[in-house]
């Protein structure tokens, strides 16, 4: 078949940020699977919660406190988050790196909380299903805590390499905008375990 | 096409402006073409290449899911047989209904996607085509760790909804009910993965010009089943993952008596189970409007009014599950609620339905295999819904809720609602596929051996269950009167069976001696007719500048397309959500080994995690060395790219 150009596109940049990147759609793509799993996860807490005559199951509700704290760093975080995207979105690389630091360490301290809040946890999660299921909350959260943090240490790595340019600052925008996620999906999973009313 | 050997000049950041077509195309083969050999083959990102290996990976369980059936229909053919005992007969029809749900009908719909979106929405690959080259071998591990555990008896024998506490730890002794839930973990997380690429590919990798109207309506099928995996599919993921930790951790959420709940199971099940049913007919009823428009020789009518019915069918789909759980006492007005939704379902499938009608009656339709299919389709998925409408209905449901009438009721939709419309799709995009055309005649002889032997395998169900014969039976005795109408079944499924013989056997055939068929061989309009068949690994020597939804009816003198992109880096265009506007160059990934390794990784932490929970953390640490592998780097171009 006979064709004839009607536009040109060279002139176009070769990687963009949000939404202009297929990458940023693709994560929030998982967000959105993974999102549906938390609010599954929380659907099965108040199914439990509300079929039982009495909730918690035997038990009281679990101490708090390190739960409050992670919930503080985390939110927190979101400050030195928001400075590594601008950071990324201006090719700043001193910037990025030194953000990127900080937010892993954050990260890391975030997921040793974590296992402080399993420690603390008084049923087990066989002892009935109330245990179960928070447990199984704090768990599914655990597991984006530490893939997050698992992918802000490679992507740290990779910044500090000469690899740190170019399309790898979309990299960390990205990384950003899944933390926002990670941070989001935490706060009812936080009121859930730790504040729901006794029933 | 494998990558020419020698190495040809390559101009840093040679652009397709310019270029004539013999340097252009091969310039572009060689940027795209997969590396040779075996190597070249295991480490293929190619959408077409993947979309292949799902397709024929899809045909040899729905082969392998017929001859389960084919005992089954042995089995019962007539009273107090011995072909095989109860245990065994367990196993194969879970076996045969969770294969065909889960490495069948799903996948296969999936592979159809993942050849053709990027075609018909002309772009040159899948986007993140390592994960399309990733959700392929964790399919295949998937299905293959299901058919080696029922060759091992090991096979699941819990139904293929696994409802505990027949599944749970009381009663699901021994690894059956795992192998069940595993092989649910492997095969939506490839869906998920699928499913993801499909949104992405369909929102960001359109050609420039194509709205979202202009967007084919195949297309917008599978972006809506799409959008339905995503929100559905993580359900049973949260219910199989679950009932792991019940059976190897001692955890409780199915445990009435630690405050567990084993009606739980089955909302969470069913939260996916019934939009499971529309992601499977969906995609079909994508393929009918393709063969409907091109075989009626015009647009199809009221294009706006099938997207917005394909919208509805997915936002209501998830607002029917519980009428599969009408039998558990749930409350009435909830119950009355879903009838409703059940009975308002059919309002946007009815006029989907109504907009085909009027596009064959107001067109000029040819008569060839592919229609045939549709016009199978609509008789026999009609009768279907019909039988649906009636089981939606509360005391119906109840008095034939677990019999046979269930059977046929969702055999007529799941066979006549997705497989007719996926047997005339396959002879409809075959030729694309191979180059090469299906035998018409045998065609024929196909669609009739299907029509005539579904409907006497099946329509016989219907009154076995009003009679009273339940699902699941090993055998009847001989007073009961059901050995007539079992035998007649039976004797429908050989018939149906003898259709997929032809079926295969045509493929195979006519993939070797059909004749050829010419970039066109049907005068269709969307953008997959534009490349050669089989397309070459770029698919397009340009990318074509969309102004309709059927561009090669609106553009039949000269093709508009645009210029710019590069040739010797695997380069793709990146456009604007709503109108398609170019917006970025981006760089579309090359082959890479990392998928298959990351995948093998995968499969050993999932097999080892229904042993040994600790199989959990070290299987994760080993995932994350393989993706650390997949996304380091490899060259400094790729920063740039």
């Amino acid at each position: 078949m006979k064709t004839r150009t009607v536009a040109d596109v060279s002139s176009l940049p070769p990687y963009g940020f949000g939404t202009s990147a297929s990458t940023w759609w693709g994560t929030l793509g998982f967000c959105a699977i993974e999102g549906t799993g938390f609010a599954l996860a929380i659907g099965m807490y108040l199914y439990l919660a509300f079929n039982n005559p009495h909730w918690p199951l035997g038990f009281s509700r679990p101490v708090h406190w390190p739960g409050t704290v992670l919930t503080i760093l985390l939110l927190l975080s979101l400050i030195p988050n928001v400075m590594v995207d601008r950071a990324a979105r201006a090719h700043d690389l001193a910037k990025v790196r030194w953000l990127l630091v900080l937010l892993t360490g954050i990260g890391i301290l975030a997921i040793a909380l974590r296992f402080v809040e399993f420690y603390m946890l008084i049923p087990r999660w066989d002892s009935n299903a109330y245990g179960s299921i928070i447990w199984f909350l704090l768990g599914l959260h655990a597991t984006h805590l530490i893939t997050d943090v698992g992918d802000s240490v490679v992507l740290t790595a990779l910044m500090f390499t000469k690899h740190g340019r170019a399309k790898r600052f979309a990299d960390v925008s990205d990384n950003a905008f899944y933390w926002y996620f990670v941070v989001a999906a935490w706060l009812p999973i936080y009121y859930l375990v730790y504040w729901f009313p006794i029933l | 096409m494998p990558r020419a050997a020698a190495a040809m000049p390559r101009p840093a950041n040679q652009r397709d402006t310019g270029l004539d077509d013999a340097e252009l195309r091969e310039r572009l083969a060689y940027t795209w073409g997969r590396r040779p050999g075996i190597i070249g083959w295991l480490t293929t990102v190619d959408h077409k290449e993947i979309g292949k290996r799902y397709l024929a990976t899809a045909f040899v369980f729905l082969a392998l899911g017929g001859l389960l059936a084919a005992i089954i229909r042995l089995q019962l053919a007539r009273p107090e047989a011995h072909v095989v005992g109860p245990d065994l007969y367990n196993q194969i029809f879970t076996v045969h209904g969770a294969n065909m749900m889960f490495l069948f009908a799903v996948p296969v719909m999936q592979a159809f996607s993942m050849y053709l979106v990027p075609l018909m929405v002309g772009t040159r690959n899948i986007a993140f085509g390592k994960v399309g080259a990733f959700s392929y071998w964790i399919y295949l591990a998937g299905g293959v760790f299901l058919w080696v555990s029922f060759v091992l008896d090991i096979g699941p024998d819990v139904g293929w909804f696994a409802y505990v506490p027949l599944s749970g730890p009381q009663y699901g002794i021994g690894k059956r009910a795992d192998v069940w839930a595993q092989m649910i973990t492997f095969t939506e997380v490839s869906s998920m993965a699928v499913a993801v690429e499909t949104i992405v590919t369909v929102f960001k990798h359109r050609a420039p010009g194509m709205t979202l109207t202009q967007i084919p309506l195949f297309v917008w099928a599978m972006l809506v089943t799409a959008f339905m995996i995503i929100f559905a599919m993580p359900a049973v993921m949260v219910a199989s993952t679950s009932l792991i930790l019940d059976r190897l951790i001692g955890t409780h959420f199915f445990n009435q008596a630690e405050g567990g709940s084993a009606i739980l199971f089955q909302h969470l099940f069913w939260f996916f189970g019934h939009p499971e049913v529309y992601i499977i007919f969906i995609p079909a009823t994508g393929m009918v409007s393709a063969i409907i428009e091109t075989f009626s020789r015009r647009p199809v009518f009221g294009h706006v009014a099938v997207i917005i019915s394909l919208v509805g069918t997915g936002m209501l789909a998830f607002g029917l599950w519980v009428h599969h759980m009408f039998a558990t006492g749930l409350p009435e007005l909830g119950a009355s609620f879903f009838t409703i939704m059940s009975m308002l379902i059919a309002i946007p499938s009815g006029l989907q339905i109504f907009c085909w009608l009027v596009t064959l009656l107001t067109g000029t339709p040819v008569i060839r295999t592919p229609l045939l299919f549709v016009f199978g389709f609509f008789f026999i998925f009609v009768l279907g819904g019909m039988t649906g409408v009636m089981v939606a209905s509360i005391p119906i449901d109840l008095q034939v809720h677990d019999t046979y009438f269930v059977v046929a009721h969702f055999h007529y939709v799941l066979i006549g609602g997705a497989v007719f419309p996926l047997i005339g799709a396959t002879y409809y995009w075959f030729p694309k596929i191979t180059g090469r055309m299906m035998s018409e005649r045998l065609g024929v002889w196909n669609f009739w051996l299907a029509f005539i032997g579904f409907n006497v395998a099946f329509f016989p169900m219907h009154i076995l269950g009003i009679l009273g014969m339940p699902r699941r039976v090993y055998t009847y005795q001989t007073d009961v009167g059901w050995d007539g109408l079992n035998l007649l079944s039976s004797a429908g499924a050989f018939i149906l069976a003898a259709s997929f013989a032809l079926f295969f056997f045509n493929m195979l055939r006519s993939a070797r001696v059909g004749p050829l068929a010419g970039p066109n061989p049907w005068g269709a309009g969307t953008l997959e007719w534009l490349a050669a068949s089989p397309p070459p690994s770029h698919n397009f020597d340009h990318i074509p500048f969309v102004t309709h939804a059927t561009p090669l009816w609106a553009e039949r003198e000269s093709l508009p397309i645009v210029t710019g992109i590069s040739v010797n880096t695997r380069e793709i265009l990146i456009t604007t959500l709503a109108d398609a506007r170019p917006e970025i160059r981006e760089a579309s990934p090359d082959s890479s080994i990392w998928p298959l390794i990351a995948a093998i990784a995968t499969t050993i932490a999932f097999i080892a995690s229904i042993f040994s929970p600790w199989a959990a953390v070290w299987g994760s640490a080993l995932i994350g060395v393989t993706l650390v592998g997949w996304f380091w780097p490899k060259s400094m171009k790729e920063d740039e790219e």
